[in-house]
């Protein structure tokens, strides 16, 4: 392929206008991404400085950790016990929520509340219902006969704890999607179905859940992948405690490059990061795509 | 009693108050942590450590605000937070306009792949590459400063997206007409296509803020000053404190989660249609 004079005119042009844009993912996402590979590879003074080149100690060490690999397991546990509950709420929530109502708006606008809560707002309101002497949650379960746990100081309820937070914090979200999903879907559609003789439970699985998973795809990748970054929340509600409970991926970077200042072996564990988010868009885009209805 | 074969339906008024009813616990479940904070901004440390737990205040007070506002510079925090996200959304539209343009009314190589490469930002984690961004912020001499909150996040590949596709509406004659009118390229962005694109601007402004305003992290990181710290990271500061004051506590957050909560009510449309944009294929 040739260029012409015209040709490379108009790229100039476009990357003109291309250029405030590109200029700052150059310089914040692209580079940065290359220099966190190139890191993995070195030893670093505290300052960040390079010293030595070492290979690929930093990843041989990372998967012979004990820490690191624990931190998989909170990360994992993390996204199971939040993605897939937090969508189903959010459905049950939407599909209430899609009924022609006078002032049907307002439990709307309530419902959807949470999208402009910051984690950090919704972080320090949780750790309050958490609180074991002072916190409402565990008083609520004593008047139904249930003794409630301590929240965030033991290993194994903690890692809830952080998930119930994040399902609050990301219901406004899948409401919203979920809701735009529903309202989408044709009355024609529903019609049909009744005359068939469809109702209730039947007609939510063979007719809503069909129709509505475009919007369930969409928030499956989205909703994982803000798991696998999150950090506010367990910085506020755990510290990554109690015993590394809540010591997901990401909050393992922070300790290990801003609290034990080795950036070099954080890297690596940014590269596992980065790989991970890519592999699990792939991945759902590949398989989860394929049962996905798109009228 | 209905008759056999008639299907029984209950009248419309009995099944929508059944509905109102439904519809409004669960929506207060769904708000009762921000109304419960909103509450206990208003109650005594005292009432706080009552049992069984309160849920409304005896006797309201202000006397957490006041609390908040001498003990620690939210003012100023506030003031921050709004530079910060002003400058973003603004950069951000500049940015996100610009190459949008680019991507729908200009015609030239190279341009599938270009675009390709700003849509693959998104799957790039900002936390993957703080390291390096924090140690260029650093060598910068950025740390403590507006510019070093705001300049990493002023391009955004949703927002270009979400312009371009509300720039492909735009009537293709008006482009050929301003053309033989002889107006130049850049004129006929400024002149039509922005006036023509309120709405999908107006999204991305809302995004813009509301994502910058709610940062943690990166704040956290490259802000040591007092002075320098933004709205999020200043509130959570007062749950490292020694003796956590529930109250005062619970006052912080309400007074730094109302600017978004009155985003949310003025801009829902602009929200949810950005929210949308990425789940409905069109």
């Amino acid at each position: 392929m040739r260029w012409s004079a015209r040709d490379v005119r108009s790229l100039g042009v476009g990357l003109a206008y291309l250029a405030p844009a590109l200029f700052v993912f150059v310089v914040f996402v692209f580079v940065p991404l290359g220099r966190t590979f190139y890191l993995s590879l070195y030893n670093t003074r505290s300052t960040g400085a390079i010293t030595t080149f070492n290979g690929l100690d930093h990843y041989i060490e990372l998967v012979t950790s004990e820490t690191f690999r624990s931190g998989l397991v909170a990360t994992a546990l993390f996204a199971i016990y939040t993605v897939p509950l937090g969508i189903a709420i959010g459905l049950v929530l939407a599909v209430l929520l899609n009924q022609r109502l006078r002032g049907i708006n307002l439990f709307r606008t309530m419902m959807a509340s949470t999208i402009a809560i910051s984690a950090a707002v919704g972080a320090l309101i949780w750790l309050l219902l958490f609180n074991p002497s002072l916190g409402l949650l565990n008083y609520v379960l004593s008047l139904i006969g249930i003794r409630g746990p301590e929240w965030l100081i033991q290993p194994a309820v903690a890692i809830v704890a952080v998930s119930i937070t994040t399902i609050w914090l990301t219901l406004g979200t899948n409401i919203i999607v979920l809701l735009a999903g529903l309202q989408g879907i044709p009355e024609e559609i529903y019609e049909a179905a009744r005359l068939d003789g469809a109702r209730g439970v039947r007609m939510f699985a063979r007719i809503t859940i069909p129709m509505v998973s475009p919007s369930l795809f969409f928030l499956l990748v989205v909703d994982t992948v803000a798991v696998l970054q999150a950090f506010t929340q367990i910085h506020l509600l755990t510290r990554g405690g109690p015993v590394d409970a809540t010591r997901t991926l990401v909050y393992g970077i922070y300790l290990d490059a801003f609290q034990n200042f080795q950036f070099g072996f954080a890297s690596a564990e940014s590269v596992v990061l980065f790989a991970l988010v890519l592999v699990l868009t792939i991945i759902q885009f590949r398989f989860v795509e394929r049962r996905v209805h798109y009228q | 009693m209905s008759a056999i074969g008639v299907p029984r339906r209950r009248p419309f008024a009995v099944r929508s108050a059944g509905s109102y009813v439904v519809l409004a616990a669960l929506a207060i479940l769904v708000a009762f942590p921000l109304l419960l904070a909103l509450s206990y901004s208003f109650m005594s440390e005292a009432e706080v450590a009552t049992f069984p737990p309160p849920v409304l205040p005896a006797h309201p007070s202000l006397a957490n605000y006041e609390t908040v506002l001498a003990t620690i510079p939210i003012g100023r925090y506030l003031l921050n937070s709004f530079i910060v996200s002003l400058a973003v959304l603004t950069g951000q539209l500049i940015t996100a306009s610009l190459a949008a343009y680019a991507f729908s009314f200009l015609i030239f190589r190279g341009r599938q792949v270009l675009f390709f490469v700003f849509l693959s930002t998104l799957m790039i984690p900002w936390e993957a590459t703080i390291i390096p961004n924090y140690m260029t912020i650093r060598s910068l001499g950025w740390l403590d400063t507006y510019q070093g909150l705001a300049v990493p996040f002023m391009a955004t590949a949703f927002g270009t997206f979400l312009l371009r596709q509300a720039f492909l509406q735009i009537p293709r004659e008006l482009w050929d007409a301003a053309r033989i009118d002889g107006a130049t390229t850049f004129r006929f962005l400024r002149e039509v296509v922005i006036p023509l694109s309120r709405p999908a601007l107006g999204t991305v402004a809302i995004y813009g803020f509301l994502s910058t305003y709610n940062q943690y992290f990166w704040p956290l990181l490259i802000t040591n000053e007092t002075l320098m710290r933004t709205t999020q990271v200043g509130i959570a500061q007062l749950r490292f404190e020694e003796s956590m004051r529930w109250g005062v506590i619970m006052a912080g957050v309400i007074m730094v989660a109302v600017p978004t909560l009155a985003l949310l009510v003025l801009g829902q449309r602009q929200l949810v249609r950005g929210l949308t944009a990425g789940a409905v294929k069109g």
